[in-house]
């Protein structure tokens, strides 16, 4: 199958089926006509404002609210203990003070004992303005006796150490799953430790051990979180408007905290401006806007600035990783063990299936064949923000990808090998595919050899390392990095993967109206994914109707089907292969009615683009627009056969698919100064079947700046006493344009053979691939100083640091 | 959105408007000039004035000119303007290499010179230039104006000469022909505020270095400048080894502390390392190269 298959034109110029065309959201975005939840204004709307915690930990004394009520304009001002005091007939607790997470933790909404990160919920203001609502927070008197913060995860199970959840009746901070488990492992760890163990023994092998820290990032979506809350006092409905990836998951979770019927409530997710993990989670701000509309009997407005938004809700990564890894001296990884402290916050607010508590971590084995690998990831509180699993990072297949192209590099360096032959040696072969990874995960499909020889071949490789040789005779610097990475996306499973409880199967509706135009309804919810655009064109492509003809509705549930959302790159997986699964469905009946209208049986009838026509007899034919109209007409049907041309799917995924990819960075560093430019950056890409090409570009552009600015500036780090300093957009650097270089861009296509249309998922690949290749790139840059590793993100002064051999700790205040 | 506290507001027409407003407005009013400063410091809630006293309007603070052998620029000349200007360009090359790398376009269209010069923060990086070329500020109150060295202006992070009472009216540079002047600035990413910076004038005659001017910002310069390197330098030849020497001593008087740019190790390093690619341009420059 090549990327582009040739397709016919509709009337407005789009491929019916796949191909590349402008996305049809962009219409109304580039004119500022968007929709986003801060645009939502209802009559009589309350406005709010949530009062944060300065400190990391802190034992609230008392909280004096006296004359923030007195402020002219102040509705009302709540509380933990008066949350505390609401009643909540609820699965999940008795009161609106604590909600649970989507790890089974408790999050507190409103403080009521002690806050336990700075920026925590501690009071939430109702006001007639959002400015008098701001202006009260300063009336707000709360008395805190400061307790020690622990904000290095290292020392978080030091004896002794502060006690963060106390409310639980815990004596550590360490964290119990819900299996009851205190950290999580994979893979087989004695035939690891064996096989390390050997190799250290043998002189013909080599054992590289490397600290591998992930910092803390943030998503930093454009817009941040918010909602508005409309509880009708009369007839007990709430409509939610909000920031959500995920608005079914978020809908029956509304259910049970708050006990209201979940048929009563309806949830609107509108345009969303970026996403990236960071609206999958339910935040105290979303629940605190629904209280205050059942407090007020009005609608509550609840919307984060800036600095909320950094310093409160859900981070991405926090992984301190320790990766050893064995192989021969010739380059054949013999085994991989990593070791993994992970820094949670202070509750655990991570959002992943309940099955997998670190998240698809555990394909960390990466693209490589080599029989031994085995992790332990341990969990611990700190006394940061909370959530976890966020910023377009595939279950935290980013921190996998990272740990093993950061570790192979080393490798590499030990062996004085050439980091592209020690990939191409240990590379899966094609032919071992579908392949049963070592910690047992079954990669569908892949050519690996071909896609990194292409990626190789864009980038000129062997020039580019001519010229490296040539320009570091004359004392400049280049840094040639490669990462290969695998991604297993499109979550999951019924039978393995879950939410709450909640299986990650996918409903769809596909209608067919008389006159041949269609209406697709989803669970999944765009945030720049374009599933207006590429949902259309799957419908498209299975019905031959031009994907101008076709309106893909979601974000609302009282309109869409319940599926959980999108997240982990599971839109084109999971509601993809549901989309063509319905339209197939929808075919089928198509060709029943078809068969009536001709007069023949629908064994008779053979299927081309938009039209069942008789076999042997091409002319005699209905176009699927026809058949629309005869399936709503007084045509006859067969016995069983209702009329009406429409159909319901529910897709449960067989099995993840696997994404996969190769990125090679060129940089260029300045060792007097420590700057690093990013001169070049190759991207393959094999994602299946690309069904719209434009928008896969779009989606891996934009995951390549996200991977320069993690690799190169973006941190959420603290000072000792629990400080947030990455608190606004001076702090947390985001890249901007000048940063990025023109990408050069190749693809290659193996279909995934699961997957109704062969397509795996894209929009994590380049976060996920790309961090390692900038980083790779500078080590090889600085490599003849004695570098062989430096943590993220790689600023100036750490460049330079690093060169002095006085590498500095990025996750903690700077000395 | 972060949304500031209340405050007031009032259009000033003129030098003498704007004065007698910020009198009238008491002790917490405010001068806006850009506002790039200053809004976002309220929208943190940072800064509260109880009145904003904006200077927009007023004509007299506006343009660049030549008067006798000294550049003046009016207060409320904006970034962009300065990027631009042929007339500054001609004489100083340092200012277009400084404007070019301060912020963002957005920023440059409104934020302003006099603005940057009373903000006064310790890495606002037109303070360096205004040290290292030595310029001088006009500053008008009710009883009338004065002129105070820049090297003299600053008693302080964001504390200033310019009591609430006053308005910084004019900058003014002397033009010394035959200089060469060159900025050097290491930021972490395009539009972020300085790690460290460095610009630098020099004025080469006979093969010898006649005058010097040393800037340095966000490394804990003392009045953003470096005295004892320029001394230094004054009188010798501009060679490698000199120019060198001369950087250093500029960075042994810097104290600068460690944050979330980097370490004060590093900055440190920096000093010396931009301001003699500064001092390396300059003195090229100077000659004719
Ligand atoms: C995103 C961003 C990035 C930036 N990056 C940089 C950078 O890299 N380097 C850099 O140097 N700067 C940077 N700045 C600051 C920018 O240069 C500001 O424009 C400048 O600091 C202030 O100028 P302003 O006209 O906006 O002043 P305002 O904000 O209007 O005022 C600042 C202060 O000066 C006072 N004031 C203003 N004019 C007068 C006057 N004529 N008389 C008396 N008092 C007056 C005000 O009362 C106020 O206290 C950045 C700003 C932003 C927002």
């Amino acid at each position: 199958m090549t990327a582009v298959e040739e397709v016919p034109l509709s009337p407005a110029g789009n491929p019916i089926g796949f191909g590349s065309m402008k996305r049809v959201e962009d219409a109304r975005f580039v004119r500022g006509q968007g929709n986003y939840v801060d645009d939502v204004n209802l009559p009589g709307m309350l406005h709010s404002a949530i009062l944060r915690s300065p400190h990391a930990h802190a034992r609230i004394v008392s909280i004096d609210k006296s004359a923030a009520e007195a402020l002219p304009g102040v509705v009302l001002v709540i509380t933990g203990e008066m949350l505390a005091g609401v009643p909540r007939p609820s699965l999940l607790g008795d009161n609106f003070a604590w909600m649970p997470t989507l790890s089974y933790d408790t999050q507190a909404v409103l403080a009521t004992d002690k806050v336990r990160f700075q920026g925590q919920e501690v009071a939430f203001v109702i006001a007639e303005s959002k400015y008098i609502a701001r202006d009260a927070l300063e009336l707000i008197d709360v008395e805190y006796d400061v307790l020690d913060a622990v904000m290095d995860a290292k020392k978080a199970m030091d004896p002794g150490a502060p006690v963060i959840r106390d409310d639980k009746g815990q004596t550590d901070n360490s964290i119990t799953d819900v299996h009851g488990n205190q950290s999580w492992e994979s893979g087989n760890a004695e035939a690891t430790a064996a096989a390390i163990a050997a190799a250290e023994a043998d002189p013909n092998c080599v054992v590289v051990t490397e600290q591998i820290p992930y910092p803390r990032v943030h998503p930093a979506p454009m817009e941040t979180c918010g909602s508005v809350a409309e509880l009708n006092p009369v007839t007990g409905q709430l409509t939610l408007y909000t920031t959500s990836q995920a608005p079914h998951a978020h809908r029956t979770v509304y259910a049970m905290v708050a006990g209201l019927p979940e048929q009563k409530i309806r949830v609107i997710s509108p345009d969303i401006g970026g996403g990236f993990g960071n609206k999958v989670g339910v935040y105290p701000g979303y629940v605190l806007s629904i209280v205050g509309s059942l407090l007020t009997g009005k609608p509550v407005k609840w919307m984060e600035d800036r600095s909320e938004n950094l310093m409160s809700t859900s981070f991405a990564r926090d992984y301190h990783m320790k990766a050893t890894i064995a192989a021969t001296r010739e380059g054949k990884i013999l085994a991989v063990d990593v070791d993994v402290l992970a820094d949670h916050g202070a509750f655990n607010g991570v959002a992943q299936p309940t099955n997998y508590p670190a998240g698809f971590f555990h394909i960390f084995s990466g693209s490589y064949d080599y029989p031994n690998a085995h992790c332990k990831v341990t969990p611990v509180y700190t006394n940061k923000a909370p959530g976890g699993v966020a910023y377009a990072c595939s279950f935290r297949i980013t921190e996998a990808a990272y740990v093993i192209e950061r570790v192979v590099d080393c490798l590499a360096a030990e062996l004085q090998m050439d980091p592209a032959e020690l990939r191409l040696k240990n590379l899966i072969a094609a032919d071992k595919f579908p392949y049963m990874s070592p910690t047992g995960w079954e990669y569908d499909s892949g050519e690996y050899e071909k896609t990194m020889r292409l990626a190789m071949e864009i980038a000129g490789y062997d020039e580019l390392r001519r010229e490296q040789a040539e320009k570091r005779a004359k004392g400049e610097y280049m840094g040639i990095g490669i990462s290969f990475f695998t991604e297993g996306v499109g979550a999951g499973p019924r039978k393995t993967m879950d939410i709450l409880g909640l299986g990650m199967a996918d409903g769809i509706e596909l209608r067919v109206h008389p006159t041949g135009k269609a209406v697709l309804r989803l669970s999944v919810q765009s945030q720049g994914q374009a599933h207006e655009t590429t949902f259309a064109q799957i419908v498209s492509h299975e019905l031959g109707i031009p994907p101008e003809d076709i309106d893909v509705v979601h974000g609302d549930t009282d309109q869409t089907p319940f599926g959980l959302g999108t997240y982990g790159s599971r839109s084109t997986p999971v509601s993809g292969a549901a989309a063509s699964v319905v339209a197939r469905k929808v075919r089928e009946r198509a060709k029943i009615v078809a068969a009536a209208a001709l007069e023949c049986s629908p064994d008779d009838l053979e299927w081309e683009l938009g039209r069942w026509y008789v076999k042997g007899d091409k002319e005699r034919g209905k176009t699927i627009q026809e058949i629309a109209l005869l399936s709503h007409s007084s045509l006859e049907l067969p016995e069983g056969i209702e009329g009406h041309l429409d159909a319901t799917a529910v897709y449960n995924p067989p099995n993840l698919t696997y994404p996969y990819g190769c990125y090679i960075c060129v940089v260029d560093v300045d060792v007097l100064t420590g700057q690093v430019k990013v001169r070049r950056f190759i991207a393959v890409d094999d994602c299946g079947v690309r069904i719209n090409p434009m928008v896969v570009e779009g989606q891996v552009h934009g995951g390549l700046a996200d991977g320069i600015g993690m690799a190169l500036m973006e941190l959420i780090a603290f000072d000792e006493d629990g400080n947030c300093l990455g608190g606004s957009f001076m702090d947390y650097l985001l890249p901007t344009a000048m940063e990025c270089p023109d990408y050069e861009l190749g693809e290659t296509v193996t279909p995934s053979p699961h997957h109704p249309i062969g397509a795996k998922g894209v929009g994590e690949s380049a976060t996920v691939g790309s961090p390692a290749a900038v980083v790779n790139a500078v080590i090889d840059a600085i490599s003849p100083f004695g570098v062989r590793h430096a943590d993220m993100p790689l600023t100036p002064a750490n460049v330079w640091r690093a060169i002095q051999g006085r590498p500095m700790r990025t996750d903690m205040a700077v000395e | 959105m972060q949304t500031p506290a209340p405050v007031g507001y009032a259009k000033a027409t003129s030098v003498s408007d704007a004065l007698a407003l910020l009198k009238k407005h008491g002790e917490d009013s405010r001068i806006v000039a850009g506002g790039h400063s200053l809004i976002p410091m309220m929208r943190l809630r940072i800064a509260a004035p109880e009145a904003l006293i904006d200077i927009n309007d007023v004509a007299e603070l506006k343009g660049i000119s030549i008067e006798g052998n000294e550049i003046v620029i009016g207060a409320m000349v904006r970034h962009a303007e300065v990027l631009s200007s042929p007339i500054l360009f001609e004489h100083y090359a340092i200012f277009r290499e400084a404007e070019k790398l301060i912020a963002d376009p957005i920023v440059r269209n409104r934020g302003t010179i006099g603005g940057s010069m009373c903000q006064a923060d310790p890495s606002e990086d037109l303070s360096a230039v205004g040290a290292a070329l030595k310029g001088t500020v006009v500053i008008q109150s009710e009883s009338g104006t004065r002129t105070v060295a820049l090297r003299d202006f600053h008693e302080g992070p964001y504390m200033t000469k310019v009591a609430q009472s006053e308005i910084l009216t004019q900058v003014r540079f002397p033009i010394r022909p035959g200089a060469g002047s060159a900025y050097e600035k290491v930021e972490r990413r395009v539009g972020d505020w300085p790690v460290a910076s460095a610009g630098t004038f020099v004025v080469v005659k006979d093969g010898l270095v006649a005058d010097c001017g040393i800037g340095l910002t966000a490394v804990g310069a003392e009045h953003f400048c470096a005295p004892e390197a320029e001394a230094f330098l004054i009188g010798k030849e501009p060679t490698e080894e000199n120019l060198s020497a001369a950087a250093q001593l500029a960075a042994d008087s810097c104290n600068p502390f460690s944050d979330q740019r980097g370490p004060a190790d590093y900055k440190k390093h920096l000093a010396h390392e931009l301001t003699l690619r500064a001092l390396r341009r300059s003195a090229a420059a100077s000659q004719g190269a």
